[in-house]
């Protein structure tokens, strides 16, 4: 097995609303308001090898976002550290620091969000290769043309507006972006949702070369299972800001191991499946301010147990390469007197 | 079955944008039918029409949007001949609407319950509250929302958006509808969520008789929702047909192109499917069948206008190069 590329180890995340001027004055005068966290990520471990995709699914709120953004630089952990190739990224400085701070890239949602509107298309993905001197100044119109002739744009329209392209191109102006610092690793955010199915499959598609020629590692985050099965190695399923499953993408969609992910994985629409009965999870999703005890997912499972609602579950290796966090694992006895 | 006991009939429907560079058709010659208790899947991507024919279809086409041409029938009354008081009294009442955006039923300042039991009674003034709200109550319990007495006082922002969702298929199921147009309910929800939801719609249309359309560009939703399809590709329907029948033995080539690029239909880590080039822009629309440009099976004899024929019956499609002859 190839090397580690990125490790994230132990990684939380806590966002606390700070108290208003009312409430610090109360507190002043002695009253007890409890500042409100939300605790986003928990204590989040995980690790990408060199030229590997990672798909990394879950449901709204799970955190997937927030761990992606930490890795990509954008947001800083509460707790834990980020590794590039074994060295500490936070313990780096000066050049260093923002060398390896572009291995790193990442592409959004909505390119209309993240695409400045009064840039034209060829000053965005001209800015970052000037400004970290990626290419000397001479060769820096040719670096540009090459990047955007590879995500299948024409170098012809580098003076149009983000809003003179279709929704596909501008996905490839976000590509095009990332790609001209020469990352080692992009983390893809949804970056597929937003576009029609014909144009989806386009967009994949220019992922998958891109790996294949340069050799990049992807970590690709995404609520859609389809096409986190379709272009990762592996999966990692997040449930309310902890992990509860992690597997090589055929182990884990053979033999899914977790309620949650076998639940996600069934609830899946399919095209094969014609005129079914749903029969869904029932429950909502709980909210991240206050989230059940012990397993998260408790409330929703079939097999919750007396010790689901008491302690947290660790995340065991159960198969080689495959961990889960679940108590039914660690105590057969006890789930075979509750079935 | 004949026409005049289908819920809904649609034919020659035509909606056209009055711009400043002339008009432009949103929707060209539609024709629809859906019966009783039936769930009917209209798929297309963006601006391929299909919010169109919805709004078309509810009497919710505004300025500069115009409806130019064709008939809607409900239960046999022409909706375009309706006044606006008739067609007030039949939206909400026999044919409702859900929209991707809950929000955009629900009235962000007003209770959940005041919300619902003005939907009742604004059509049946005999009703009286405390009847009304029972009903109200009923129907979230039918649609799955925990506690419903106590959530009746609740106002829309304090329910998650698959609640808010569920609050709006409660308020259209309410007057128990003929019929209901879903657009895109569903896309913007997670896939639990999404379960439950498509759960209960396939419930109550079973239980109540209502007749459904479902509007999406995700075919596998349509596969396990819906009895029938209509995929509608740039303001035109290309092909209609039982949902096995267009899954298993597409005619149209765009069908057949949307179902090879869904991920799942591919083989892992394989280059997906896909159809080459983009939708056209409704002001430059290719002359003949618009999906020309970009289908592999065209020939110069694609440059005339196409008609919609038929492949067998409950099947049509607009293609002269079809995947499966008729």
């Amino acid at each position: 097995m190839s090397a580690a590329l990125i490790t994230a180890e132990g990684i939380s995340r806590r966002f606390a609303k700070h108290p208003d001027l009312a409430a610090r004055i109360a507190n002043k005068l002695g009253a007890h308001h409890a500042s409100r966290v939300v605790h986003a990520v928990d204590d989040v471990s995980l690790s990408v090898n060199e030229g590997e995709v990672v798909g990394l699914v879950g449901e709204s709120g799970c955190g997937k976002s927030t761990i992606g953004r930490i890795i990509a630089g954008i947001d800083s952990p509460s707790d834990g550290r980020i590794l590039y190739r074994g060295e500490d990224m936070a313990k780096a400085e000066g050049a260093r620091a923002r060398h390896i701070a572009l291995k790193i890239q990442m592409i959004f949602q909505d390119p209309l969000d993240s695409l400045n509107p009064r840039y034209r298309m060829g000053e965005i993905v001209r800015e970052a290769p000037r400004y970290h001197r990626v290419a000397p100044a001479r060769e820096l119109e040719a670096h540009v043309d090459s990047v955007l002739e590879r995500v299948g744009l024409d170098p012809r329209t580098k003076d149009r507006f983000p809003h003179q392209f279709s929704g596909g191109q501008r996905q490839r102006i976000g590509i095009a972006r990332a790609l001209a610092v020469n990352p080692e690793l992009i983390v893809c955010d949804e970056s597929v949702a937003s576009l029609d199915v014909s144009i989806q499959a386009q967009i994949i598609n220019l992922f998958m070369r891109l790996r294949r020629e340069l050799g990049l590692s992807y970590i690709f985050i995404s609520h859609d299972i389809g096409v986190v099965r379709h272009i990762s190695d592996r999966v990692v399923v997040m449930y309310l800001g902890r992990v509860v499953e992690e597997a090589p993408v055929e182990e884990l969609f053979a033999h899914a191991n977790h309620p949650y992910t076998q639940a996600l994985l069934r609830e899946v629409p399919r095209l094969d499946n014609r005129h079914i009965s749903f029969t869904p999870l029932s429950g909502e999703i709980a909210s991240p301010l206050a989230p059940p005890p012990g397993c998260h997912f408790h409330p929703r499972c079939p097999f919750a147990m007396d010790v689901c609602k008491r302690v947290r579950p660790a995340l065991l290796e159960i198969a080689p390469g495959h961990k889960s966090a679940c108590h039914l694992n660690t105590e057969p006895a006890a789930a075979a007197a509750e079935a | 079955m004949p026409e005049e006991m289908k819920t809904l009939v649609v034919t020659g429907l035509r909606t056209q944008f009055n711009t400043a560079k002339g008009p432009v058709a949103a929707v060209r010659d539609v024709n629809l039918k859906v019966a009783r208790g039936e769930i009917v899947g209209l798929v297309g991507e963006s601006g391929s029409g299909k919010s169109v024919t919805g709004l078309s279809i509810m009497g919710l086409i505004d300025a500069p949007g115009e409806i130019t041409a064709g008939a809607i029938l409900l239960n046999g009354e022409d909706l375009r001949k309706a006044s606006p008081k008739r067609l007030r009294e039949l939206r909400g009442d026999r044919i409702a609407m859900i929209f991707q955006d809950p929000m955009m039923t629900l009235n962000p300042v007003l209770r959940i319950d005041t919300q619902m039991i003005e939907a009742i009674r604004v059509h049946d003034h005999k009703v009286g509250r405390q009847e009304a709200r029972e009903r109200c109550r009923d129907a979230l319990g039918l649609v799955g929302i925990p506690s419903p007495e106590e959530r009746l006082e609740a106002y829309p922002h304090e329910f998650s958006g698959g609640m808010r969702q569920r609050v709006a298929i409660a308020i259209a199921m309410l007057n128990r509808p003929d019929i209901i147009i879903a657009d895109e309910p569903t896309t913007a929800l997670d896939v639990t969520i999404q379960s439950q939801i498509l759960a209960q719609m396939q419930k109550l249309c079973r239980d109540t008789g209502t007749a459904l359309i479902w509007i999406t560009h995700d075919l596998t939703v349509v596969a396990g929702l819906t009895d029938r399809v209509y995929v509608m590709y740039a303001g035109d329907v290309v092909e209609e047909a039982p949902v096995e029948d267009l899954l298993d033995r597409p005619i149209h080539p765009y069908t057949d192109g949307l179902i090879r690029s869904i991920p799942s239909h591919n083989a892992p880590g394989q280059p997906l499917n896909q159809i080459p080039g983009i939708t056209p822009a409704l002001d430059r629309m290719p002359a003949g069948c618009r999906f020309h440009p970009r289908c592999p099976r065209r020939t110069d004899a694609c440059l005339e206008e196409i008609a919609l024929r038929s492949f067998g019956p409950a099947r049509e499609a607009r293609c002269i190069h079809p995947l499966v002859e008729g």
